[in-house]
C-alpha cells in the first residue's frame, strides 16, 4: 500500500513537472470563486467582531432600556439605577430645525437630547474639541447644540448661528465628527441635532402622545454579568413594554444587515465557484484530452486503472491546492487592503484581519467543487482503453463513469449543498439556491442535448458553410453541451445581476406611484387637529389630506406565547423587530380589502378588536378569532382579530399593519399623522404654512426621504456590483475555456475549408452561425433562469418588490451572446490570416 | 509437447463506428509455441496490429478465446489484464509511445516501477546501457532522436524480462539504418531472453528473419508458412 502511495506520488510529481500551464483556466476559476468567498466571509467576520468589540459603546452602556411614547416612573428609574453603577437617560425624537435669522433653512432633524453621564462608553467627539458639558453649555443665555455637517450645508448655517427647534433656541457650538452610540438609532430621515436633556422642556415638543423614544443606559461594574439584572428587570416589570438591549447584541439592526448582505455576497461567492466549477471540469477534460496517449501507454505497459485515476486526481488536487492557497490569500489580504475603504463606507466600526473561520469555510468549498467538477473526466479517462494506441477513435468512448465514482459524484455533491445549506443563515433560501442552480444546470444540460439533437434532424444545407456550422453541433466529440452550460451559466449570471442591479438602482424615487403623497406629517396633537386640517387645506394645490390617529406599540405576545418565543416565517420577522405604528378607526379607512372576517360596526365598543395584514397573518399562522397582544404605552393589550386586509405597501400612502376597533385606544394619549398629495407648485407653501404655525409637528418630505433609501440602495447596489463582477468574470473565464476546448478542432476545419478553397469570409460565416444558435438557444433559457435569479434576490432576501425589465434583461442576454461571437472569431481569425501549411505542421 | 505460448480459438473482433459494425477479425485459429518468432504480415487494413493487440491483452476479441501465457485473456478485467501485461508482455509500438513527460530513464522504469521493483532505476539504466543510451539518461522524449525513442521503448519492453515481445512495425518511422539496428537489438535480446517474438511489419526482409510468418487478408488468416 505504502510503495502504491508512493508510486502514485511520483508518477503524479512527473506529470506535473511539464507545467501547470493547461490549467490556467482552472486555476482562475478556482482563485475567483475561493477568494470571493473567503474574502466575503473576513469581510463580514470583521464587520461582526468590530461590533463584538465595540458593543458597550455602539449600544451606550451594558444595557438599555428603551421605552416609546412615555418615560419610566420614578420607581422604575430607581429600580434601574439600584442595578449598575451609573444610569443615563437620553431621548430622541423627529423635530423641525431652522436657522433664527434665516427664513430658507429649515429641515427635519433627529434630535437627541443626552444628560450629563453620556456617554458612558466611548467618545463623543466634536469639532472644536469641546467636551458635551462645554458644547451644551452654549452661550450669550442659550443653551448650545451639538449638529451633523450635513445640517449646516442643509440650513446653509455656520458654528455661533442660532437654531430654532420647536418654541427653544440654541447656539450651534459644535459639529458632531463622531457619535459614538450609533448601533440603537433608528433609519436617520435627518441630520442629528444633540442637545443637553434639561434644555429639551423648552421646545415644547414633549407632549403627551408624541412620538419621543426614551433610552435608560445602564453602566455595571467592569466584568459584570448583564443577564441576571435583565432577569430581574423582567420579573420585576413584566409589562413595562420596554426594548431591553444589551452589549452583547449592540446593533442588532446593523448586525442584521450585515449578515443578510453577507449571506447574499456568500451565495454570489458561491455561484463565481460552482460557475468555476464547470471551467474546472472543462480544463480537467481538456488536460485529460491531451493525457489519452499517455494513460494508454500505461496501462498497455500494466499500470491498472485505479492507478491511472489516482495519478491524476492528485495532480489535479494538487493544482486546485494551489488555486485555493492563492484564493484564500487573495481573500484575507484584500479586505485588509482595502479596510480603509471598506471602514469609511460603513456606519460602524470594523476589526480588519484575517479570520480563520471564513477561509476555512472558502478552502473547504474550494475543495468540493474542484473535486466535483474534476471527478467526472477523471472517472472517464480511467476507462481509456490500451488499445487507444492502435487506432484513433472515430468517436470518443461514451463511457459511463464506474459505479463508485457515480457515488462519489453524488455524495460530493450532498456535501456542497449541506455546507451551503450551513453558510446560510435562512435554510429556506440556502434551499432555493441550491434547488435553483441544480435546475439550471440540468435545464442547460437538456437544451444541450436538444441543440445537438435537433441539428443532427434538419435536412442539410446545401451550402457547405451552414452544413459545417449544423454538422459542428451534433458532430460526435462537439463541445455543444459544455458550451451551452458554460455560456448559459454565464448569461443567466449576467441577466440576474442586471436585473438585481436595476431594481436596487435609483428606482424608487421614480417609480413613486402618482397616487403617493408628498409630505408625512407627524406628532400633530390632538388640540391642534382642527387647525392643521384647515392650515393643509387653506394652501391651493393639495389634495388627499388624510389624518390619522397614530401610536407606537410593540408586539408582545401572538396567541398567548411571547413574540420572541413564537416561530414567525422570515418574511414577517420584520413586524417583531421594533416598534410599530398603529391606529384606530370606526369604519374601514378608504382602500381597505377584507379578505376575511368582518369590519366592526361604526359604534362598536366591545371587547377590543384589531384588523390584520393578511400577509403577515399568513407568516405568523394568524386567523381570524385568533388573539394578538400589543404594548401600548407600558400597558399589554390583548386583541381578538376580526378581520384580515391586504394591504398594498407600494402605494406609500398610510397602510398600518394593525388597525384597532376604537375604545380604549381612542382614551389613551396620542397625537396624529397625516398625509396631503401637493402640486410641485403647492409643495414649499405647505411646507412653509405647517412649520410656520405648528413648531412641534415634524414634516417629512417623501421626495426627501424616499432619496435617502435610495441612497442606502445604492451603497448596497456597489457592493452587489463588485461581488457580481466577480461572478461574471467566472462565467467568462469558464466559457473562455470551453470555447478554447473546441478550438482545436475548429482551426482543423477552418484551416482544411480553406485549403479547399473557401474564402474566409464562408469560413467565418459558418462559424458564426454555429455560435448564433448556441447563443439563441442558451439566451432564452438564460432570460428565464436570470429573471427567476433576481426576483428570488429582491423578493426572498431584500424584501422589495421585483420589477422586470425587458430592455434590461435582452441587452444583458444579447451583450452575452455578442461576446461569445466575438470571443468564439477571434482565435479563428488568427489562424485563417496564417497559411493553411504551417497551421496544418502545427497541429499535427 | 509444451502448451502454446499463444492460442486463439475462433477469435472474432468487431468495432461499432458511426457508419455500422466492422468486422476487423473474422474467425482467428493461432498457436504460437514458446520462443517462437512470428511476423505478421499482409495489406493494410487486414487486421495485423489489431490481432497484435488482441494477443497482447489490449484489445478483447468480441467472440473466442485467447489464452497467453497460460492465462485465458478473455476472462480478465481490465486491471488483471493490465497486471498480466506488467508482468507477461513488453510491447514496442511504431509511434514508440513514450511519456512525453518522464525522462528516457524514468520511461525505461516505469514497468518496473508499476510492479514495485525497488531497483527500478538501476535495472533501467543497465537496460539503456545496452541499448546504447548510457549517455541520455535525462533526456526527454522529444530531446531524443527517432531512433534513440524506440531504443528507449526497446528497453522499456524488455526491462521486465518478458515471456512475450510484441512489435508493431517497429521501424516504420525510422530510417533503413535505424531500423535495421533496432531489429537487430529486438532480435539478439529477444534470443537472449528467451522470448516469444510477434511483430507485425510491411517489410519483407524484416518477415524473412522471423521463423514464422502469418499472413492476414480481410481478418483471416490467408497463409501460415515456417522457414
Amino acid at each position: 500500500m505504502h510503495s502504491q502511495l508512493r508510486l502514485v506520488l511520483t508518477l503524479a510529481g512527473r506529470e506535473l513537472r511539464s507545467g501547470i500551464g493547461g490549467f490556467r483556466i482552472f486555476l482562475a476559476c478556482l482563485i475567483l470563486g475561493v477568494g470571493a468567498i473567503a474574502g466575503i466571509g473576513n469581510l463580514g467576520a470583521a464587520i461582526n467582531r468590530g461590533l463584538a468589540e465595540n458593543g458597550q459603546a455602539l449600544l451606550g452602556g451594558d444595557l438599555e432600556f428603551r421605552l416609546i411614547q412615555r418615560e419610566a416612573t420614578a420607581e422604575e428609574r430607581a429600580f434601574l439605577a439600584g442595578q449598575g453603577e451609573i444610569l443615563s437617560e437620553q431621548r430622541q425624537m423627529r423635530a423641525m430645525a431652522r436657522l433664527e435669522s434665516g427664513t430658507q433653512g429649515r429641515t427635519l432633524v433627529e434630535l437627541k437630547a443626552v444628560d450629563a453621564a453620556y456617554p458612558l462608553y466611548g467618545r463623543l467627539t466634536l469639532a472644536p474639541a469641546l467636551s458635551p458639558a462645554e458644547a451644551f453649555a452654549g452661550h450669550d443665555g442659550l443653551p448650545g447644540a451639538a449638529v451633523a455637517p450635513e445640517l449646516l450645508a442643509r440650513i446653509d448655517g455656520k458654528l455661533g448661528d442660532r437654531l430654532t427647534i420647536g418654541q427653544a433656541s440654541f447656539v450651534i457650538t459644535a459639529v458632531i465628527d463622531r457619535e459614538p452610540d450609533v448601533g440603537t438609532g433608528a433609519f436617520g430621515l435627518g441630520p442629528r441635532v444633540m442637545i443637553a436633556l434639561d434644555d429639551l422642556a423648552a421646545t415644547g415638543l414633549v407632549q403627551t402622545g408624541s412620538q419621543i423614544q426614551t433610552g435608560y443606559h445602564l453602566k455595571l461594574a467592569p466584568g459584570a454579568d448583564f443577564r441576571p439584572v435583565v432577569t430581574a428587570v423582567e420579573a420585576q416589570y413584566p409589562e413595562a413594554g420596554w426594548r431591553i438591549g444589551t452589549r452583547a447584541n449592540a446593533a442588532p439592526g446593523t448586525r442584521q444587515f450585515v449578515d443578510r448582505i453577507g449571506q447574499f455576497l456568500t451565495l454570489v461567492g458561491l455561484t463565481a465557484l460552482v460557475v468555476g466549477g464547470v471551467g474546472v471540469g472543462s480544463a480537467v477534460r481538456a488536460h485529460m484530452a491531451t493525457k489519452t496517449r499517455t494513460i494508454a501507454i500505461l496501462k498497455s505497459i500494466g499500470a491498472p486503472a485505479g492507478l491511472v485515476f489516482s495519478v491524476f486526481m492528485l495532480q489535479v488536487m494538487a493544482v486546485a491546492v494551489i488555486g485555493i492557497a492563492l484564493g484564500l490569500l487573495l481573500g484575507a489580504v484584500l479586505p485588509v487592503a482595502l479596510g480603509g475603504v471598506i471602514g469609511a463606507a460603513l456606519p460602524v466600526p470594523t476589526a480588519m484581519g484575517v479570520y480563520p473561520g471564513p477561509l476555512v469555510l472558502a478552502a473547504v468549498f474550494g475543495f468540493i467543487v474542484a473535486a466535483l467538477f474534476a471527478l467526472w473526466p477523471l472517472a472517464r479517462a480511467r476507462e481509456v482503453p490500451a488499445a487507444h494506441l492502435f487506432r484513433d477513435l472515430v468517436a470518443p468512448d461514451r463511457v459511463w463513469p464506474r459505479p463508485r465514482y457515480l457515488v462519489a459524484t453524488g455524495l460530493l455533491v450532498l456535501a456542497l449543498a449541506a455546507l451551503a445549506l450551513f453558510s446560510a443563515d435562512e435554510i429556506s433560501f440556502g434551499l432555493y439556491f441550491i434547488v435553483g442552480t441544480l435546475l439550471v444546470f440540468l435545464l442547460l444540460r437538456f437544451a444541450g442535448w436538444l441543440v445537438a439533437f435537433i441539428a443532427a434532424r434538419v435536412p442539410r444545407p446545401r451550402r457547405p458553410g451552414p452544413r459545417l456550422a449544423l454538422a459542428n453541433l451534433h458532430r460526435p466529440g462537439a463541445a455543444t453541451g459544455s458550451v451551452v452550460l458554460s455560456l448559459g451559466l454565464g448569461l443567466t449570471l449576467l441577466v440576474g445581476v442586471a436585473l438585481v442591479q436595476f431594481n436596487l438602482g435609483n428606482q424608487v424615487a421614480d417609480r413613486l406611484p402618482n397616487a403617493a403623497p408628498s409630505f408625512f406629517f407627524v406628532d400633530i396633537q390632538r388640540d391642534q387637529y382642527d387647525d392643521f386640517v384647515a392650515t393643509v387645506a387653506g394652501v391651493g394645490g393639495t389634495a388627499d389630506l388624510k389624518v390619522v390617529p397614530a401610536m407606537r406599540g410593540r408586539i408582545a405576545a401572538i396567541k398567548g406565547v411571547p413574540a420572541e418565543d413564537y416561530p414567525v416565517k422570515p418574511d414577517g420577522r420584520w413586524a417583531l423587530r421594533g416598534d410599530r405604528g398603529v391606529t384606530y378607526a370606526p369604519v374601514p379607512p378608504e382602500g381597505t380589502r377584507l379578505v376575511s372576517g368582518e369590519w366592526w360596526p361604526a359604534d362598536y365598543r366591545g371587547p377590543q378588536l384589531v384588523s390584520f395584514d393578511a400577509r403577515l397573518a399568513d407568516a405568523m399562522d394568524l386567523a381570524v378569532g385568533d388573539t394578538i397582544t400589543i404594548n401600548l404605552l407600558g400597558r399589554d393589550i390583548e386583541a381578538r382579530i376580526a378581520s384580515l386586509r391586504d394591504i398594498d405597501y407600494t402605494t406609500l400612502t398610510i397602510n398600518f399593519a394593525l388597525v384597532f376597533s376604537p375604545g380604549m385606544l381612542e382614551a389613551a394619549p396620542h397625537g396624529y399623522l397625516a398625509t396631503v398629495r401637493a402640486t410641485p407648485e403647492a409643495e414649499p407653501k405647505v411646507f412653509r404654512a405647517v412649520t410656520d404655525r405648528f413648531a412641534n409637528v415634524s414634516v417629512i418630505r417623501m421626495k426627501e426621504a424616499l432619496e435617502m433609501v435610495d441612497n442606502l440602495l445604492g451603497q448596497l447596489g456597489l457592493a452587489v456590483q463588485v461581488t457580481a463582477s466577480v461572478t461574471l468574470v467566472a462565467g467568462l473565464l469558464v466559457l473562455a475555456g470551453s470555447l478554447a476546448a473546441g478550438h482545436r478542432q475548429r482551426l482543423y476545419d477552418a484551416v482544411i475549408l480553406k485549403t479547399l478553397g473557401a474564402s474566409r469570409a464562408q469560413v467565418l460565416g459558418a462559424f458564426v452561425v454555429e455560435y448564433a444558435v448556441l447563443g439563441l438557444a442558451t439566451g432564452v433559457i438564460a432570460l428565464g433562469a436570470g429573471t427567476a435569479a433576481g426576483y428570488g434576490v429582491i423578493v426572498g432576501l431584500m424584501n422589495s418588490p421585483f420589477v422586470f425589465d425587458p430592455l434590461t434583461a435582452l441587452l444583458a442576454a444579447s451583450a452575452g451572446v455578442v461576446l461569445t461571437v466575438v470571443l468564439g472569431l477571434v482565435g479563428t481569425w488568427g489562424a485563417l490570416a496564417g497559411r493553411p501549411a504551417a497551421v496544418l505542421r502545427s497541429l499535427d | 509437447m509444451a502448451d502454446p505460448e499463444i492460442k486463439l480459438d475462433a477469435v472474432r473482433l468487431t468495432l461499432g463506428s458511426a457508419a455500422g459494425p466492422v468486422d476487423i477479425l473474422r474467425g482467428i485459429d493461432l498457436a504460437v509455441d514458446p520462443g517462437e518468432t512470428v511476423g505478421l504480415i499482409g495489406p493494410s487494413g487486414s487486421g495485423k496490429s489489431t490481432l497484435l493487440s488482441v494477443m497482447a491483452g489490449l484489445e478483447k476479441p468480441t467472440e473466442g478465446k485467447v489464452t497467453v501465457a497460460g492465462q485465458a485473456l478473455h476472462a480478465l478485467d481490465e486491471d488483471r489484464l493490465a497486471r498480466f501485461r506488467r508482468d507477461n508482455v513488453g510491447i514496442v509500438f511504431q509511434s514508440f509511445h513514450l511519456i512525453p513527460t518522464m525522462t528516457a530513464l524514468e520511461n525505461a522504469a516505469l514497468p518496473l516501477e508499476l510492479a514495485g521493483a525497488p531497483d527500478a532505476h538501476d535495472r533501467a539504466r543497465a537496460e539503456l546501457d545496452h541499448v546504447g543510451l548510457g549517455h541520455r539518461l535525462d533526456h526527454y522524449p522529444a530531446q531524443l532522436s527517432g531512433g534513440e525513442q524506440q531504443r528507449v521503448a526497446l528497453a522499456r519492453a524488455l526491462i521486465g524480462r518478458p515471456r512475450i515481445l510484441f512489435a508493431d512495425e517497429p521501424t516504420g518511422n525510422l530510417d533503413g539504418k535505424t531500423g535495421a539496428t533496432i531489429i537487430d537489438m529486438l532480435f539478439d535480446l529477444g534470443r537472449r531472453q528467451g522470448a516469444t517474438l510477434v511483430l507485425v511489419t510491411h517489410d519483407a526482409g524484416l518477415a524473412e528473419m522471423c521463423g514464422r510468418r502469418i499472413r492476414l487478408a480481410d481478418g483471416r488468416v490467408v497463409a501460415d508458412e515456417r522457414s
